[in-house]
């Protein structure tokens, strides 16, 4: 029966919620393969993430293994991407980079997203002083700048990227809580949930179950085009010395600690740099797919 | 008497902000009765329509009784059992990523009611929507059915009374007598008392027993449509309506 044939995801009189719930995904992602630019974006991200979780198969070195008699190396067939200051394997170190700063991001965006679309559901489904007292708090965090706000937390804290993530959380849920308010309130009023009040369901069965699934669609699509910045935060923040700590890889680390050598030994910071270039388009080219196929205004 | 009406509005008012919508309107429907509300654009009709059923947030004053017990602005779970409401707009009363079937397993749900089934099911046959519509989502349907569909959801938890905020006037011609004939058909069948939002004096002639006219937040005549049909309109804003639909079916 649920042999996931064409047919039965196209069908145009489902025999069951199933049936419903994946010819709606399946037509979603027919829209999505149909835009060449995502499809790139998502497969960078896929090699991006496959890399990185393979790193223990895929990379050629140990990273952490120092060779101070090869520092700076260019690249060659031993050292793909050539060494580092202390002689150590930058492709092998960019591999298990990717799992601190992708692992960070997933991280983030785990946190930052339902956080965000609670605060912003509720507030604005509830209204009056409930609205006024969750946006003043938004506020107040949205005032700081995200860089700033996140050092202030890294010092106050102890560096390392369990700080980073928590300062990045707290600086970055604002904008979807103000994303996701902006959409309860255009859909609080509309009869479709006049109709499911006249069930007498309670505000918070209607918040989760009816409201929030159509404030989603938009946070993914934000989310995503977000993905490109929290990486450059985490960067920025490993860069600065307040995220992941050395000898831990990551790019953002890597980049920081090679700068004086942008000049002579150019290959040394330039891949970590361009891995992070390579990710955050991925991921904006994908987040613009998105945004054509999930806009609730094309429905 | 007071005990057989099913509905008793009494000097209900309305504000939004310094704009008093509704100034004080009272009317009667008898247990199985069907009352019309009828009035120009923005005269207060789906104001007084939504104080009724508990949808109303900026409050009104006045004195509502269903079945001869008062309510207050909020309502409890089983106060929706004996009323409920279809919207004016099938296009936004459907929940966009709901499927048919969701969207009438809700009520049930919510009112913890086990044979969703057979429910779900009688409650399409009622309404004349095929089985096979039951997982399509709203957009996979006409206006005309997704209207039946509103129609099914008001009816699922088998209330006794239903309010009707212009239930067809966002339907193509054609189709309106369908529904409204559907309408006609399931209050017979059910002893539904039915309280009617329209503009449409041709509605409120097919659906209603009785009728209140409004303007400008006033209810300014109550007659019945007995009298309405014979021309024994006292009111000038009655007589006017009534000349404009009889202007508008004679040609
Ligand atoms: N939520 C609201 N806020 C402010 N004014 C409103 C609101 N809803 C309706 N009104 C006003 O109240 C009046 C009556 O509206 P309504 O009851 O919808 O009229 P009708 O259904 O008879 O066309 C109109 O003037 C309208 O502009
Ligand atoms: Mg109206």
């Amino acid at each position: 029966m649920k042999t996931f044939s064409r047919e039965w995801l196209l069908s145009e009189t489902p025999a069951s919620r199933a049936q419903a719930a994946w010819g709606r995904r399946y037509r979603l992602l027919l829209d999505l393969t149909s835009n060449g630019l995502a499809v790139a974006g998502f497969l960078i991200v896929v090699v991006c993430l496959v890399a990185s979780l393979g790193a223990p198969w895929f990379a050629t070195h140990d990273p952490s293994l120092q060779e101070l008699g090869n520092r700076l190396a260019r690249p060659s067939a031993t050292h793909w991407l050539g060494t580092d200051e202390l002689g150590r394997d930058v492709w092998s170190r960019m591999l298990w980079g990717g799992r601190v700063t992708l692992g960070m991001v997933i991280v983030v965006v785990m946190a930052v997203a339902p956080v965000g679309l609670a605060v912003g559901c509720i507030s604005g489904y509830a209204g009056g002083t409930v609205d006024r007292v969750m946006m003043r708090v938004t506020d107040v965090f949205l005032a700081f700048p995200r860089l700033v706000l996140a050092l202030a937390f890294v010092a106050a804290l102890k560096p390392g990227v369990e700080s980073a993530i928590l300062a990045i959380v707290l600086t970055a849920w604002p904008p979807y809580a103000r994303l996701a308010r902006a959409e309860t309130l255009t859909i609080r009023d509309a009869d479709f949930i006049a109709a499911v009040r006249l069930t007498g369901a309670s505000p918070a069965r209607i918040v989760l179950r009816h409201v929030a699934p159509l404030c989603v669609p938009s946070l993914v699509v934000r989310v995503t085009l977000d993905l490109g910045t929290f990486i450059l935060t985490a960067a920025a923040l490993g860069f600065l010395g307040m995220g992941a700590q050395p000898p831990s890889p990551e790019w953002g680390a890597m980049i920081a600690t090679t700068k004086r050598f942008i000049f002579d030994q150019w290959w040394v910071p330039t891949a970590p740099g361009i891995a992070i270039f390579m990710v955050s388009l991925a991921f904006n080219l994908l987040g613009d797919g998105l945004r054509d196929v999930l806009d609730p205004k094309q429905r | 008497m007071t005990t057989t009406d099913a509905i008793r509005v009494d000097d209900l008012k309305v504000r939004y902000g310094d704009f008093e919508a509704v100034k004080g309107v009272s009317f009667d429907v008898p247990a199985g009765g069907s009352f019309g509300l009828v009035g120009e654009s923005g005269s207060g009709k789906s104001t007084i329509l939504r104080a009724l059923a508990g949808l109303d947030r900026s409050g009104w004053t006045g004195g509502i009784a269903f079945e001869g017990r008062t309510v207050a602005r909020t309502r409890d779970r089983a106060f929706f059992r004996s009323v409920q409401m279809v919207f004016q707009d099938p296009y936004g009363s459907l929940h966009p990523r709901q499927t048919v079937d969701r969207i009438l397993c809700e009520p049930l749900d919510v009112h913890g009611i086990a044979d969703t089934e057979k429910r779900i099911a009688r409650g399409l046959d009622e309404v004349g929507i095929p089985q096979a519509f039951r997982f399509r989502y709203p957009h996979q349907l006409s206006g005309g059915q997704r209207q039946r569909i509103a129609i099914a959801r008001a009816l699922i938890l088998e209330p006794r009374i239903l309010l009707l905020d212009e239930p067809t006037s966002a339907l193509d011609v054609s189709v309106q007598a369908e529904i409204l004939n559907l309408l006609v058909d399931l209050r017979e069948e059910r002893g539904l008392t039915f309280v009617t939002v329209t503009h449409n004096l041709a509605v409120v002639a097919h659906l209603c027993d009785r009728l209140g006219v409004m303007q400008a937040g006033v209810m300014v005549e109550q007659l019945s449509v007995e009298d309405l049909r014979l021309g024994r309109a006292r009111h000038p804003h009655t007589r006017e309506l009534r000349a404009l639909t009889v202007g508008l079916e004679a040609p």
